[in-house]
């Protein structure tokens, strides 16, 4: 016998549902309007803006993910394969300092500052979102035990981090990108971040 | 991306050059040189020591040609400046000396390793380096180690062998 029934749904009148996504736009809208309003009236948590700082390639190359520095824009892998080594300034007859000065040479386009070397693993950022940087930057066991006031010191006053701001030229003689905001900015955003707590987006 | 810009490297004596010559000791004799204390010390080194075994590749740290010894870890002399080798010992290839370097020249002539020669310096100043401090080297040290000297005519795998050779010779 042939199956009569009717499809599901068809039993309702069209404008019931049409009634229905109205009702959920206008919900939706609402909604809408309300997170703008919330938004408005917090601030943005300032450690959005520093993290463009912390992932820009001035600073992102010396935390990479992996064992080998990057270099350039666009954070292509160190060219000669040059390797992190045991303590992080390079491999036994491949050490950073044999090339990298305390200061940029901006005739040969290499650039220096004092204690030129990577990071730590623990604190690799590269690949990170804003918030999981923050919460990596504000862990003592990777941060190099560093409470919230020592690391706006560290950003401070560090000449290697003071670097990402007067990074030299390139080998073409062009000025290199440094980070995006100024020192003083970034470091008021810092203070900003520490008075709330290192709260993380 | 990764072009790399060969250009013509002049080092322009400034005016206002410190007056105090500065001495350095190379090879264990100690030079008074008329230059700046800026100079990349590989100028110092070739063109007022007269030492000429270090070669001039790139002058921006990227073939390793210029590799000397700065108390006694490889580094780039065309990076390095004057001022950064007063007070240290600078060895170059003429002076070096020693077990391992004894160790490396031998396993360098047994194996043959040199072809035109242009960057043989570097090359055996760093495998100096990299065995003084690690006599027993894997393949990924060497690497670590060796991959940032150019050898135009490719012969890395020499070298490596010859590392490994050195190595075993000095026990
Ligand atoms: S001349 Fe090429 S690294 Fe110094
Ligand atoms: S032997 Fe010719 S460049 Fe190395």
């Amino acid at each position: 016998m042939q199956n009569e029934q009717l499809p599901v749904g068809s039993t309702s009148p069209w404008w019931m549902a049409a009634l229905a996504l109205i009702a959920l736009a206008a919900w939706a809208a609402a909604g809408a309007v309300l997170w703008h309003e919330r938004a408005e009236s917090q601030p943005a948590n300032p450690f959005l803006k520093i993290a463009t700082v912390l992932q820009h390639p001035r600073c992102l190359n010396c935390h990479p993910r992996g064992d080998n520095p990057l270099q350039g824009s666009y954070n292509h892998p160190h060219l000669m394969k040059i390797a992190r080594g045991a303590d992080d300034k390079g491999a036994v007859a491949a050490r950073c300092y044999a090339c990298h000065r305390d200061e940029n040479n901006d005739v040969s386009g290499v650039p220096g500052a004092p204690h030129w070397q990577l990071a730590p693993v623990s604190m690799s950022w590269q690949g990170l979102t804003p918030g999981e940087l923050c919460a990596v930057l504000k862990n003592p066991q990777k941060n190099g035990n560093r409470s919230l006031t020592d690391l706006v010191k560290h950003m401070d006053e560090d000449k290697l981090v003071q670097w990402g701001w007067a990074p030299g030229k390139d080998i073409d003689g062009k000025a290199r990108e440094p980070v995006p905001i100024p020192h003083a900015e970034f470091v008021s955003l810092l203070k900003e971040w520490v008075s709330l707590g290192g709260a993380c987006p | 991306m990764f072009r790399v810009k060969s250009f013509s490297f002049e080092y322009a004596m400034p005016q206002d050059k410190d007056s105090a010559m500065p001495t350095l000791s190379i090879n264990n004799r100690p030079f008074d040189l008329d230059v700046d204390p800026a100079m990349p010390l590989l100028w110092a080194i070739r063109d007022h020591a007269g030492l000429t075994g270090t070669k001039y590749g790139c002058g921006a740290a990227l073939c390793g040609a210029c590799t000397v010894h700065l108390d006694g870890e490889p580094v780039r002399a065309c990076q390095i400046q004057v001022r950064d080798a007063i007070g240290r010992k600078v060895t170059t290839i003429e002076g070096v000396e020693g077990k391992v370097a004894a160790a490396v020249q031998g396993a360098w002539q047994s194996l043959d390793v040199v072809q035109c020669g242009y960057c043989q310096s570097g090359q055996i100043m760093t495998a100096i380096g990299l065995l003084s401090q690690n006599p027993k080297p894997t393949d990924a040290d060497i690497n670590n180690a060796m991959d940032a000297i150019v050898c135009r005519c490719a012969t890395y795998v020499r070298i490596r062998a010859a590392i490994h050779e050195a190595a075993k010779n000095l026990g």
